[in-house]
Order: structure tokens, then sequence, then C-alpha cells
């Protein structure tokens, strides 16, 4: 019984939606890019660089918009970098990707080396703090959890809206979603295959970068190596269960991150009998579970991993 | 008609001077000059091959030409630059429509001509923009249509209709008819009537003879990348532009009697059940003797797929027996429909047939790469095989540029050319000769049937697979029509003209596909 009472808990439905906010920016992010037909595996190393750019702007003196601001851009020059490897020069997506992740972590972990050298345990920096809504955040259950966020978790609520908004409803959204699907149709209509995908590819690594910046600047106060702990990767599998959908993956964010929440308070009910390797697991197993069955019918772009190159026959 | 006179007069909507372009050690188009005036239709005519959509694409700017200049209404325009083209007022229809599937009609038409960082696409607009312009040259489209759910017909349409929205003054169109039925194709030829009354300009790419002529002012002939002959098209005829596109005149095979041999392959009330087929075979049974070619007619989708499968090895029978020069197999896999001397010419020749990404010399040896002649204790023998491919490509007249070009860099009739090759240079005994010259020019379809019959005469029992029924009755023995799985009596050459024969093959078609009852 105590197992279902977590259910009811307003901390609970506060953790879930705090636990989603970085996974839904960095899956909108990744939706973007695969949209436009480029897988971005340097997803969790772009993640990384933002956690560092946008904490240590503010820990160096910087508002917190500037280090959300900074940690964008710094995802953006990363995806700029895996974008005219896989667009213009057509490398394979996968490789490259990885290459990505495997930069942007590694240099991350130097620059953190070179500024604060002198550090044992990482300094702390005065993180976004919770901006409740005036009545909304008095609705029981959920009120807090849904209005009692950082101003961050609304901006990703408001970035899901955006773009689908952008994809289904703007000429560059046709755009993105022509290039996903045959790159050759948006060539033959005057457009830039390789405009539209770098763009959709650095916008969408900037949303990464911001992703990783929230858990430094909003979920905790403070940057420590492997933090980001593979919530990249999570968001490659919640693009596919969202079926490269918004709306979609938005519930899907949320219906992992209640998982995690979830499995962190039943260790507390249970966990003298279970080991708790079993609960860590558990968001994964079941995100698995979902995946299997959401991705029988999944729409994929047709173009996605595919390199257009013009003028080859 | 228009009077040589009043050509003179028109104004030049189009120059293309000196244009070459090659690939890699092929060039595709060699100097080509080209013109077109304003309310006038070009025929662009040509084998396969012959360089005909790598001008366009040229013009379009999907390629950069190596050498040449365009002028669209007098003006020099970029190369390279499709964007360029759009906006000097052309507009293409691509073979292989460039249409996103998934998207419908509207965004199709309206994608690339809105501002990119506009907030709202003006879809209403839009709309009505469309179904004014398609009410008034007659292309019938619904706008909100996903495009993937239109007959290839329709989205043709929406591949002009994209053209017209933009204000394109010229249109190219990369052998329209190709992907048509005939009524189709009549529609085309009227909105194109209708549409160059208006004062559009067109280039129509061909390689059918009597298109050219309905629908041409002029007709420009390419062969091998060069421009080899401009006709006014009332004062030519078909058999002079023929002989043009080829260079040769083609002369008709000449078909000595057949000898008869023993049956080399025998079915007997074969059933099959192929899980993903529509129309599997029920109670087929079937002789092919040595020495002659059997034709089978047919609706596509009869069953032709299943019969085709199982002689290749790639299905196994369910009932009935089949033998082979009286021999009932054991197993039945590819493998061993190989090692008994059939001989396969796929229907789909780049997919099945061939793997597009690999060399000509690996292609080649694919069906024998194990045996004893191209590989020893596991490693190939390079040598061998580069021999075998040599001797292919000479005995079977392929153009490649070396051995080791990927296939798919290959036109149609010299992919064809090379499975021929692979094949028939092992002189095989039976031969599953399935659509063996569908969307081949003259040229090539003349060769593929001289091959077909030297083989048949050398002894060989041939099942020839058509839906091109002057094909079957120019070539067969004996023929036979399959339908919704079964196999009609058998009748000797001349029996049966088309008429007959087209109505043994619509008798017992499903009633969703009949075309017209010919009981």
């Amino acid at each position: 019984m105590e197992a279902l009472e977590i259910l009811l808990s307003a901390s609970f439905w506060i953790a879930t939606i705090r636990i989603a906010s970085p996974l839904i920016f960095a899956t909108m992010g990744e939706l973007l890019c695969e949209r436009a037909g480029v897988l971005n595996l340097g997803i969790e190393g772009i993640m990384t660089a933002g956690a560092f750019a946008g904490w240590y702007t503010v820990y160096a003196g910087g508002d917190l918009w500037l280090g959300v601001a900074i940690a964008a851009l710094t995802g953006m020059m990363f995806g700029l970098i895996h974008g005219f490897l896989t667009v213009p020069l057509g490398l394979s997506q996968h490789v490259t990707g990885i290459g990505t992740t495997l930069l942007a972590t590694s240099i991350t972990y130097f620059i953190y080396r070179v500024l604060l050298p002198q550090e044992t345990s990482p300094p702390k920096i005065d993180p976004f703090a919770p901006l409740p809504i005036p009545f909304l955040s008095e609705i029981p259950l959920i009120g807090q959890a849904l209005f009692a966020q950082t101003p961050l978790t609304y901006l990703a609520f408001i970035l899901v809206g955006t773009i689908a908004w952008i994809l289904n409803r703007t000429p560059a959204g046709t755009a993105i979603r022509a290039v996903g699907e045959n790159p050759a149709a948006v060539e033959s209509q005057g457009i830039s295959v390789t405009l539209v995908r770098m763009s959709a590819v650095a916008v969408g690594s900037a949303l990464m970068a911001v992703g990783g910046a929230f858990l430094t600047m909003s979920a905790f106060n403070s940057f420590f190596f492997e933090m980001i702990n593979g919530r990249g990767w999570v968001c490659i599998a919640l693009v596919v269960f969202g079926s490269w959908k918004p709306g979609k993956a938005l519930l899907g964010a949320i219906l992992f991150a209640a998982f995690d929440a979830y499995q962190v308070r039943l260790q507390s009910v249970v966990g003298n009998v279970v080991p708790y390797q079993v609960f860590l697991m558990m968001p994964y197993v079941l995100s698995i579970l979902a995946l299997i069955v959401m991705s029988r019918r999944a729409g994929y772009p047709k173009a996605l991993m595919i390199p257009y190159l013009k003028g080859e026959r | 008609m228009i009077s040589n006179k009043i050509e003179e007069r028109r104004d030049l909507a189009l120059r293309l001077t000196r244009i070459t372009k090659r690939f890699g050690t092929l060039t595709a188009n060699d100097n080509v000059d080209l013109s077109l005036h304003e309310g006038e239709v070009v025929a662009l005519l040509g084998e396969n091959g012959a360089g005909k959509t790598t001008l366009m694409n040229i013009l379009f700017g999907h390629y950069l030409a190596d050498q040449g200049e365009i002028e669209v209404f007098g003006k020099s325009i970029p190369k390279g630059d499709p964007r360029a083209a759009l906006d000097s007022g052309i507009g293409m229809v691509h073979q292989h429509f460039a249409l996103v599937e998934e998207m419908n009609v509207l965004e199709n038409i309206v994608l690339g001509t809105e501002n990119l960082l506009a907030i709202k696409s003006q879809k209403n607009t839009a709309r009505e923009k469309i179904r004014d312009l398609s009410s008034s040259v007659g292309l019938d489209v619904n706008p909100d249509a996903i495009v993937g759910s239109l007959s290839v017909g329709e989205k043709q349409r929406v591949e002009i209709l994209k053209a017209l929205y933009r204000g394109a003054r010229i249109l190219i169109l990369d052998e329209p008819t190709a992907v048509l039925t005939p009524f189709e194709a009549e529609k085309l030829f009227a909105t194109l009537k209708v549409l160059v009354s208006d004062g559009l300009s067109a280039i129509f790419i061909s390689h059918k003879l009597n298109e050219a002529m309905e629908i041409s002012d002029r007709v420009v002939v390419l062969r091998k990348g060069r421009v080899v002959g401009e006709k006014i098209t009332r004062d030519s005829n078909p058999e002079e532009l023929s002989s043009l596109m080829v260079g040769a005149e083609i002369e008709a095979p000449d078909i000595s009697d057949p000898v008869l041999g023993e049956v080399a392959l025998e079915l007997e009330n074969i059933s099959t059940s192929i899980p993903e087929m529509r129309i599997n075979l029920r109670k087929v049974s079937l002789r092919l003797n040595c020495g002659k070619i059997t034709g089978l007619a047919g609706v596509s989708g009869n069953g032709q797929a299943a019969l085709a499968s199982l002689i290749s090895g790639t299905t196994q029978v369910k009932e009935g027996t089949m033998r082979i020069f009286g021999e009932i197999p054991e197993r039945w896999s590819p493998k061993v429909a190989i090692s008994k001397s059939i001989a396969r010419i796929p229907e789909d020749r780049l997919h099945t047939g061939m793997i597009g990404d690999m060399s000509v010399v690996e292609n080649i040896i694919s069906e024998k790469y194990w045996t004893d002649r191209f590989s020893r204790f596991g490693f190939l023998t390079r040598q061998a095989s580069e021999d075998f491919s040599r001797e292919v490509i000479k005995n079977y007249d392929v153009k490649c540029p070396s051995i080791e070009t990927p296939v798919r860099l290959l036109s149609g009739g010299n992919i064809q050319k090379l499975i021929l090759g692979r094949v028939l240079d092992e002189s095989p005994l039976i031969i599953l000769a399935n659509q063996p010259t569908r969307g081949l020019d003259v040229g090539a379809v003349a060769y593929v049937h001289s091959q077909l019959l030297k083989a048949r005469d050398r002894g060989a029992a041939i099942l020839l697979i058509s839906d091109d029924l002057e094909e079957i009755l120019q070539l067969s023995d004996r023929i036979s029509v399959i339908s919704n799985g079964r196999l009609s009596k058998i009748t000797r050459r001349g029996e049966l003209g088309v008429k007959e024969l087209g109505a043994l093959m619509t008798r017992h078609v499903p009633s969703s596909e009949r075309l017209n009852d010919a009981a």
C-alpha cells in the first residue's frame, strides 16, 4: 500500500517535473535534429558542455540568464562541428556523433581542471529559485509540481509548444520536415538542404546544452563529472518513443521522469528486501518496454541518417 | 502547327551553349547546344543513357556543368543553383518526383516560396491560389491530400502545379509518360497543349518516338551525350528519328524454326503459398523444352511473381512436383537452382539482380563466387573474376568506365546486358527471363532479344515472362497465359493474335482490376 501512496504525494510529482525538465530540453533538441534528417549522438557531450558552460558563467560572476545563453552558444558550437562533418561532408552520423560526445565531454573536463585546479569539492552557485505562480500553484497534488518550479522548467514546457508550432505552422518547419523526408524535393524548390540541416542541428544542439545547464543551474547548484549520466542517450530513446512528435516526446519525458522519481521513493519503502540496483534499473527497463510497444509503428523521417550530397548520382 | 516564319520571329526562351559534363571518365554531355523559343515544345529524344536527364539536371542546377553557358530569356544564369533556375522561370517535372510523400499537396507546392523566417505559413492564401490555378489549367488536385496517398498521375499533376505556382515559363518534363497509364498520358498531353497555347515553353524528354511526334514542334536527338540531329517535327518521320537515336537501322530478328528438344523443366500440378504474394500458383502444369521459348503473357500481378520465385529457387513447392531433366530436386534454393544450370534474369534488375553499390566485377561473380573457379581455400581469386568480367563486358557489349565502377552508375540497358552476360556466358540450359526488356530503349531491346534467340538456338529452354504482348508474340514458340494463378492451355506460334491473347488475359482477372470485359 505504501508503494501506491507515493503516487499521491506532492513531492513525487514535483520531483517528476524537475527530473523531466532537462530531458524535455534535450529531447526537443534531438527531435529538431532528427526531423531534419541528422542523428545527433553528440547529445551526451553537448549536455555536459552546456552544464559546465552555464554553471561556470554564473560562478565567474555572470547573471543566471547569461549562463543559459552561454550554455546555448556552447552547444551551438559543438552542433556546428557535428553538422559540418555530417551535412556538407556527409560523414557517418553515428561515428561523428560519438566523436562529438567524446570531444565535448573531454574538452569540458579539461577546461574544468584548467580553470579550477585547486578545488577538491566543486564550488556552488546560487541556482534559479522556484517561481510559484499565484493561485495555480495552490491546486492540490499537481499545483506545486506544475506551477511552483523554476523559470527554466516553465521554459521547457513553452518550448514544446514552440517546436510543435515551428514544425507544423511555419515555412521553416515545413522545410525542416521536408529535408528529413526527401532532401531532393527541397533542393528542387530552391532551398539549400545544407543550410536547413545545419541550422536545425545548431539550434537543436543549443537546446541540448540548455538541458545540461538545467542540471547545474536549476536542479543542482554545482558541476560534477559524470553528472549527465546517460541522460542524453535517454533523450535519443525518447525521440523514438515520441514518434518524432514534440507532444508525444513530452509525455515520454514525463513518464520516464516519473519512473525515476518513483524508484527513489520505492527504495525507502521496500529497499531492505530488494537490492537498490534493481530500482536504479527500473526506469531504463520500463523505457525499453515502452519503446518496444510504442516504436512498432514509429514514423521515422525517411531521410534520417542519409547524407544528401548535391550533384551525386 | 507553327510555320517557320513565325518561329523565327519568336523570342528565344532558353539557350544552352556548349554544355559539357563528365562523371569520372564517362562524358555524359559533350558540347551540347540547345535552344527553345517561347511557346515552343522541343522534344529531347534519345536512348537511355544518352545524357538527356543529365542535361536537364544541369539546366535546373542540380548538377554543375564542367563547361558551358545557360541563358534564360536573354540573361545568363549562374550554374549549379536551382534557386536561380527557379527564379528565372524554369520549372522541372522530375522523372522520380521531387515530392515529400508524407506532407500534403499544399505544403509541397508552397515549400520554398515563403520567407523561411516567417512566423506563420500563409496556408489559406496559398490554398486559394492553388485552387484557382488548378481549375484554370485543368489540373485537378485536392490541396489537402497527403501526397503519398495520390496516384502516380496525380503526383505528376502536383509537380506541374508546383512549377506553375512559382510562375514557371519554361517547363521541363523528364520522361513524363514513363509512369503513366495511356489514359493519363493523354490527359497530360491535353494539359500541355493548353499550357503551351498560353505561352509556356516546354522541353519534353522522351525515348518514345510516337510521343515526340505527337507533342513537339521540334525534335533534338541526343546520342552518347552529343546532339546528333535536330528536326522540325512535321518535316520528319519516326523512321528517320529512330535511326538518328540508335545510330543504325534496327532489323527485326530472324527466327528459325524450333528444334524440339528434351523436357528441361517440368511443373506438375504445382501450387505455392507465399504469404507476401497476393496471387499464388494454383495447380500449374508447364513444360519447358530445350530449344524453345515459352512465352508467358498476363496482366501483371496474376502469379507471374510466384512462378518466377519458384523457378529462381526463392520459394518452395507446396503441392505438386517439379522435375529438372527428369529429377526431382531434394532441396530447393537459389544455390541449387544455379547449380542445376538455371539462369535467372530478374524482373527488378537493380534491386534483385544487382547490388548497386558494389563494383561490376563483384556483381558479375556474385552468383558463383564460392565455386572453385573464383575462389581457393575461401579466398577470392582476383585474376579469374577479372578475366571473366572482361570477357562478359566484351562479349555482351557492356559500356562501363571500368570493372571497378559501382553498378548503380551504369544505365539500365548496360545493367541488363551485364545480367545477361553473367548468366548467358555460362551457357545455361534453362533460362528464366522475367520482364527482360522492361524500361530499356530500342537498341537494348533488340540486343536482349537477339541474345535470347541465340540461347534458344543453342538449345536452352527459355521461359519468357513479359507484360509486353508484342514481345511475347515476336519471340515465343509457344505461349501460355497466366491469370489469377492458373495457366491457360499452351498455344503454338501464330495460333493467337494480340486480341485473342488480350481476351485470355482479362478473362479471370479479379473484378477490381478488370479494365474491360473481353468476353
